[in-house]
């Protein structure tokens, strides 16, 4: 498979504005001539729908939930980041930059994450005029504050609804479109499959959630932003209805898939309670600001916290980073916590959580203040927990949480697939192998807002579309693939329910290919999720029929998708025989217990192309090169 | 603890509906309620019965999509709580709770205790808004907002749009949410434009929608689990009636309708 990044080449802070010269235009009077099809409505669609109405495409756009805007970007928290520099602390594009090829374990291609950078100043002046009504100092101008350890403040935030209150803006602006008649929305509706004709997306088959009924709709382009797969792990800070299963179907129709194994697991989650879980909630990472981690020194200690002299305790983070404390990356944060859980030294009924204590904090800068910074989110532990991190310290476990793995795209954001469009988390590029905080919200509405609306029209331009009706092969074929996919799962008629299922999944993955794998284990997983998902197609439990509204039969069709999923994000982390970032390999590490990369065999993007059910996934890669930001190895002590 | 439960089914917009009698042993305290549907479901598809449907997606709360009445109140009537935020160790053993989908005339019941909220979209639609394509937009900081300002809007934007307010009111009523829209973009620098055109529009369509009148009884305020204030239905009708006095008619676009 040719996969040619289309990456400029040149002075890098030139690239984007000399690459968005060199692309094609669509005259104003021709662009409504142009169908595109955009599937979700987060940050990433949303922005992307909104904007290429504006400009005057006929757009039709879909989400699973029953309105635009409800897509998961809502949860996001903490904030976004921007190279505003408007605290004159040093900030610069180049330095956004450089953090995030450094943050991504030098595993991701230069020339997008400086545009990201670049463009990510436009993005807070777009949202500013739109009435995101971000927090503001008292002279009236825009807050920032610093963000999962980065040593400027660039994070903009709008109390701890950021996500929430970008995606209104985006969902405004959409929301204009649909009464301009520009946009035509669908909601609960679900993308099932990805038409190709001759070499290229020219459509999507959905079904609508309320009815079953199953629809063809034809684009000139196909633009997903489906978002992450962090369900693959069943428990995961991901809404319940996240998944993988529109970039899986592009990905079986050609699309192909960028290191899947990187999977982000965020060190601040509320632990798990019991077998009933159904999802885990994120504590704002701004907590280790303040608060200090700690587990007692002995294994198996069960006394409560108040009664563990300070002697007795192990501030690990304190003490094996001296210099960045209790602030080091997620990666490392998380690792940490998972070593002392394995060593017996985990808090709470499970074992599984560690202490985040703010009694220092609460003598240092009194309740008032503590209140200020963390309020809300100490109502919401308290909330789910019942304990009130006032009294008792807070307990948190590391849970799964962004995926910087998804479809593989070149500079334009275009997939292998000519025509086929990714945005946001389901797309690979930016974040490397680990994303810092607040770059998602950032790369969502830069894809968005900033880079489709060029990109697309430069394919739209230099190709001819022929218009096609419902009976082309390609479409009856697809039509009918799904209807296959559907009868199998209402026909099974087996014993146990998706769900069962799907927890089972999770924990191997999350036992296996979760913070910490090695060879043996994940060949182990491999074949473990290869027998789960043979029992599951004969004896998986969906009642009702596909023409009603059926919960378990959508579950039933993104769980099976999981699967193979979770096959494909074990041999990548198999075939990757190094640590990097995220993904740590046991047999990979320094003598202090640090991740080893391994840049002279494994500096590229493993790019997996989908070979039919029966044949393993090939790989491709992109070399990367690095002109600018010299490979190092990260080092927090 | 052991629940009992009568719960609203309705397999479709069609059919009549009625209420379903269920016991729920071995319910936790720290369950979500919707875990503990969860666990019902799990056990009703073993027996081969149909699950109960109930929309749900972030579950912490931020996404809108839960919420039914139990007992006759909004997400269960708990101070400023989503019904995926509320844990069972709010209900003791034995209770016997009454769980019904939200009953509007504008939003009919999709199945079970799934409604469909599609007149919120609508509303948003025809004027809910601020007109600034992308890139079009001035620096960031070039036009201050006073941090009081800012504070007002933002609380105002913290509606995430369930629908709780319209099931709460007696009427039937969607001021609180259109007010909340209003009162955010209103309290904006960005949002004076368009601020008239935005009232009469977003109101227009409201009413269109077969949304009922506001009395000011209040009851949304109190089921809100975003708490939102009923001042921005007081801001609403002043914008609107200023509106009215003041826009010229041919200026305003009407909604989709
Ligand atoms: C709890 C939490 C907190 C976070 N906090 C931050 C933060 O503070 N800062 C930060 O930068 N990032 C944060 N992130 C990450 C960030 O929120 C996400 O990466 C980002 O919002 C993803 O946006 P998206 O547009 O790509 O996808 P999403 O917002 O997930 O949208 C996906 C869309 O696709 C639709 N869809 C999916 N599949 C289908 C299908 N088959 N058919 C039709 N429609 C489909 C959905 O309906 C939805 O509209 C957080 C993430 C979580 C989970
Ligand atoms: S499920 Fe999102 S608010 Fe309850």
């Amino acid at each position: 498979m040719e996969m040619v990044s289309n990456a400029p080449t040149g002075p890098i802070e030139k690239s984007w504005e000399t690459h968005k010269f060199g692309l094609k235009l669509v005259s104003p009077a021709n662009k409504r001539k142009h169908n595109i099809i955009v599937v979700g409505t987060g940050l990433a669609g949303g922005s992307a729908a909104a904007s290429l109405g504006e400009l005057g495409y006929n757009v039709d756009c879909f989400c699973f939930q029953d309105s635009p805007r409800r897509a998961h970007s809502i949860a996001a928290q903490g904030g976004i980041n921007a190279a505003k520099n408007y605290h004159n602390d040093g900030d610069s594009v180049y330095r956004l930059f450089y953090d995030t090829v450094k943050g991504g374990d030098f595993r991701s291609r230069e020339a997008n994450v400086y545009r990201l950078a670049q463009v990510s100043v436009n993005i807070i002046d777009q949202c500013v005029a739109q009435g995101v009504p971000f927090a503001r100092e008292y002279g009236g101008l825009l807050d920032n504050r610093s963000f999962g350890g980065a040593q400027v403040s660039r994070t903009f935030y709008a109390r701890g609804q950021t996500g929430q209150q970008l995606l209104l803006g985006a969902y405004q602006a959409l929301e204009r479109q649909v009464g301009l008649g520009t946009v035509k929305m669908y909601p609960r509706t679900e993308m099932l499959d990805l038409i190709v004709i001759d070499g290229r997306a020219r459509g999507i088959v959905t079904r609508s959630l309320c009815d079953g009924k199953l629809s063809v709709h034809f684009g000139d382009a196909v633009v997903l932003a489906t978002g992450g797969y962090g369900n693959v792990f069943y428990l995961s800070t991901n809404a319940k209805g996240s998944n993988a299963t529109a970039i899986w179907r592009a990905y079986k129709r050609g699309a192909l898939f960028a290191n899947p194994c990187y999977t982000q697991i965020h060190p601040t989650c509320i632990p798990h309670s019991g077998d009933y879980q159904s999802k885990l909630t994120l504590m704002s990472e701004s907590l280790r600001n303040d608060g200090r981690i700690w587990v007692p020194k002995k294994a198996g200690d069960k006394r409560p916290p108040a009664s563990i002299p300070e002697h007795e305790r192990d501030y690990y983070l304190e003490r094996r980073y001296p210099s960045f404390g209790n602030l080091v990356p997620r990666d490392i944060a998380s690792r940490a916590a998972k070593a002392v859980c394995d060593e017996g030294r985990g808090v709470g009924e499970t074992g599984l959580g560690v202490y985040l204590d703010f009694s220092d904090a609460l003598k240092r800068l009194g309740r008032h203040k503590l209140d200020e910074r963390y309020g809300n989110l100490f109502e919401m532990y308290e909330r789910i927990t019942g304990e009130n991190p006032y009294e008792v310290p807070m307990r948190i476990f590391p849970a799964t949480h962004y995926t910087m793995g998804g479809l593989w795209v070149d500079y334009n954001l275009m997939s292998t697939v000519p025509g086929l469009f990714v945005l946001g988390e389901a797309n690979f590029s930016d974040h490397g192998a680990n994303r810092l905080g607040a770059s998602a919200l950032m790369q969502g509405l830069a894809d968005g807002y900033f880079i489709i609306p060029y990109t697309i029209g430069n394919y739209l331009a230099s190709t001819k579309h022929e218009k096609y009706s419902e009976d082309v092969p390609a479409a009856k074929e697809a039509v009918a693939n799904v209807n296959i996919i559907t009868k199998k799962l209402l026909n099974a008629n087996g014993k146990r329910t998706v769900d069962s299922y799907h927890r089972e999944l999770g924990k191997i993955l999350w036992e296996y290919c979760g913070m910490s794998r090695n060879a043996a284990g994940l060949k182990k997983a491999a074949g473990m999720i290869a027998e789960l998902r043979e029992d599951f197609w004969r004896n998986v439990r969906v009642l009702g029929s596909n023409e009603e509204f059926n919960q378990s039969l959508e579950k039933a069709g993104r769980v099976a998708d999981f699967f193979e999923l979770g096959e494909l994000m074990c041999a990548d982390a198999l075939h990757r025989n190094e640590s990097c970032g995220a993904h740590f390999r046991e047999e990979y590490q320094t003598p202090e217990g640090e991740a080893l990369r391994d840049d002279a065999n494994y500096s590229y993007v493993a790019a997996w192309e989908s070979q039919g059910a029966r044949r393993p996934a090939s790989l491709n890669k992109e070399p990367l090169v690095f002109h600018y930001v010299k490979p190092s190895q990260r080092s927090y002590k | 603890m052991k629940l009992i439960l009568h719960v609203w089914r309705q397999k479709n917009a069609q059919d009549r509906g009625r209420m379903v009698r269920y016991e729920v042993p071995g319910v936790n305290e720290h369950m979500s309620f919707l875990e503990m549907l969860d666990v019902l479901n799990q056990g009703l598809i073993e027996k081969g019965e149909d699950p109960i449907a109930f929309d749900h997606d972030c579950r912490e709360g931020i996404c809108g999509m839960c919420g039914f009445m139990i007992d006759g109140k909004a997400h269960g009537g708990f101070k400023g709580t989503t019904v995926c935020q509320l844990h069972m160790r709010h209900f003791k053993d034995g209770d016997e709770l009454y769980l019904e989908p939200w009953r509007a005339a504008a939003f009919p019941v999709v199945k079970d205790l799934v409604v469909d909220r599609s007149a919120f979209d609508r509303i948003i639609a025809a004027g809910g808004f601020i007109s600034v394509p992308t890139g079009s937009a001035p620096d960031g900081n070039a036009i201050p907002v006073r941090k009081q300002d800012a504070d007002l809007a933002m609380d105002a934007a913290a509606c995430i749009g369930c629908g709780a307010c319209v099931a709460a009111c007696p009427n039937a009523a969607a001021a609180l949410f259109v007010g909340a829209k209003i009162s955010h973009l209103a309290h904006l620098p960005q949002g004076q434009a368009e601020r008239n055109r935005r009232a009469l529009s977003m109101v227009r369509q409201m009413n269109r929608e077969g949304f009922a009148n506001c009395t000011n009884i209040g009851e949304c305020e109190a089921a809100c689990p975003k708490q939102i204030k009923l001042e921005v239905i007081a801001q609403s009708n002043a914008d609107y009636i200023r509106a009215a006095f003041r826009e010229r008619p041919e200026t305003v676009v009407s909604g989709v309708g």
